[in-house]
């Protein structure tokens, strides 16, 4: 068992600009050992000499000698992390946390709630659905993102969509005439979309203000809490448990996280402090 | 046959609103098609009619001087487009264009307006109904402010 502390080192194999500020990259172990994750886990992500962030995986989980990350430059080790090109090697620790659990949704319908780069930890959670698309009934992909050029993943939101195997609504907060879909917000498409609440599996990853507001419209719907789960985000530094960064109240992100059942969190969420 | 009365009442806006009441709303109303790119109704002009839009999509656009041209909203099917023929000055604010072919059904406003004064309770049902629009579309509105998906935002 390596040592979680310990990053391992991964080649860059190939990086693909999702939009002006947000890239997806593609690593392969140097040791050739398979990472192995599961939807919904993060990664400590690490440019040597320059500093380590969470990152959620963003690929294939049956492809597991291929590690995806898509990352967002919001400063200081993710610029870093933006500006990597094929042949480059970074630092892995990981995969670390609760996952999606996306099994739990076999038999019922599946609800997948994305709002901005949120869509990247939900996609590993999709393309485990569609590999084993028969297990799920009806399958729903809501998207919300700000403007057209900062859609993420648009060519296989377009896949999805035609092939049939899920419905996909996406919606921007702003748009130019050109654009023919819908302009609004998220939470607009919980009730047009198709789903038996009782029998519902709902993932959501975004901004914590906006996963708030869909978990309340899921719940108006009648999908119960614990058949909720969001993504929270907080500050990961060690990813096992140990340093206490990422602590929300008697959670630990890290290791609890960072996919919760809403009947775990709720009041969290309107804590303020928090 | 079906009646534009029928086309309300199977529309959600009208929906558990007494029948009676709807076919009255019905008689200031007619059947209307519009085009792929056509406008319903241009910022500034009269606010003399709303739409009950049956299928397809209405998108709201606002001009900015020295910008592009913004859509702020998109109106689908079993939505309604427009309230701005309920409050004076009864103009519209912004430009409805049609983004599909749209069929709708058109009220006209100041039928409508003279029935809900002579019918108060009709009149506060259907204040409520816009109202319960006006609520859903000022919240999204909120919510497109903070401009959540922004960089350093969150997820």
């Amino acid at each position: 068992m390596p040592d979680p502390l310990l990053p391992r080192r991964f080649r860059v194999l190939e990086v693909r600009r999702d939009t002006h500020d947000t890239v997806t990259m593609d690593l392969a172990a140097l040791d050739g050992a398979d990472l192995g994750f599961v939807p919904g886990q993060f990664t400590m992500l690490q440019v040597f000499g320059v500093g380590e962030v969470p990152i959620s995986v963003s690929g294939d989980p049956a492809r597991g000698c291929r590690l995806t990350h898509t990352v967002r430059d919001v400063g200081g080790a993710t610029r870093a992390l933006c500006a990597v090109t094929p042949g480059d090697v970074v630092g892995v620790r990981g995969a670390f946390g609760r996952g999606w659990q996306v099994d739990d949704g076999a038999g019922g319908d599946v609800l997948v709630i994305a709002g901005g780069i949120g869509l990247a930890p939900l996609r590993p959670a999709v393309l485990a659905v569609l590999r084993d698309r028969l297990a799920y009934r009806r399958v729903s992909v809501l998207y919300g993102a700000r403007s057209p050029a900062e859609l993420l993943f648009p060519d296989e939101l377009e896949k999805w969509a035609a092939d049939g195997d899920l419905d996909v609504d996406v919606t921007l907060d702003h748009a130019t005439p050109e654009w023919v879909g819908r302009v609004g917000v998220v939470t607009d498409l919980v009730p047009r979309a198709r789903f038996d609440p009782a029998r519902t599996l709902a993932l959501v990853c975004g901004p914590e203000v906006m996963m708030r507001y869909v978990a309340a419209a899921l719940t108006a719907s009648g999908v119960p809490a614990h058949r909720i789960r969001l993504s929270m985000e907080r500050n990961m530094r060690c990813g096992v448990g140990l340093c206490g960064h990422c602590q929300l109240r008697e959670h630990l992100v890290c290791v609890d996280g960072p996919v919760f059942g809403l009947d775990r969190v709720r009041p969290l969420l309107d804590t303020k402090e928090l | 046959m079906r009646t534009v009365a029928d086309l309300l009442i199977a529309h959600p806006f009208f929906a558990d609103l007494d029948e009676g009441l709807v076919r009255t709303l019905g008689r200031c109303s007619r059947n209307v098609h519009v085009s792929s790119g056509a406008h319903l109704f241009r910022e500034g002009e009269v606010a003399d009619q709303f739409f009950v839009v049956r299928s397809g999509r209405v998108a709201l656009d606002v001009h900015v001087p020295g910008r592009v041209t913004e859509v702020v909203a998109t109106v689908d099917a079993g939505e309604v487009v427009g309230w701005s023929w309920f409050v004076p000055p009864y103009r519209w604010f912004f430009d409805a264009r049609a983004v599909t072919e749209v069929s709708a059904v058109s009220v006209d406003a100041s039928c409508i307006r003279e029935r809900c004064e002579a019918d108060p309770a009709l009149g506060f049902l259907l204040m409520q109904r816009v109202a319960q629009v006006m609520y859903q579309r000022l919240q999204a509105t909120r919510l497109q402010m903070l401009d959540l998906y922004q960089a350093g935002r969150g997820a």
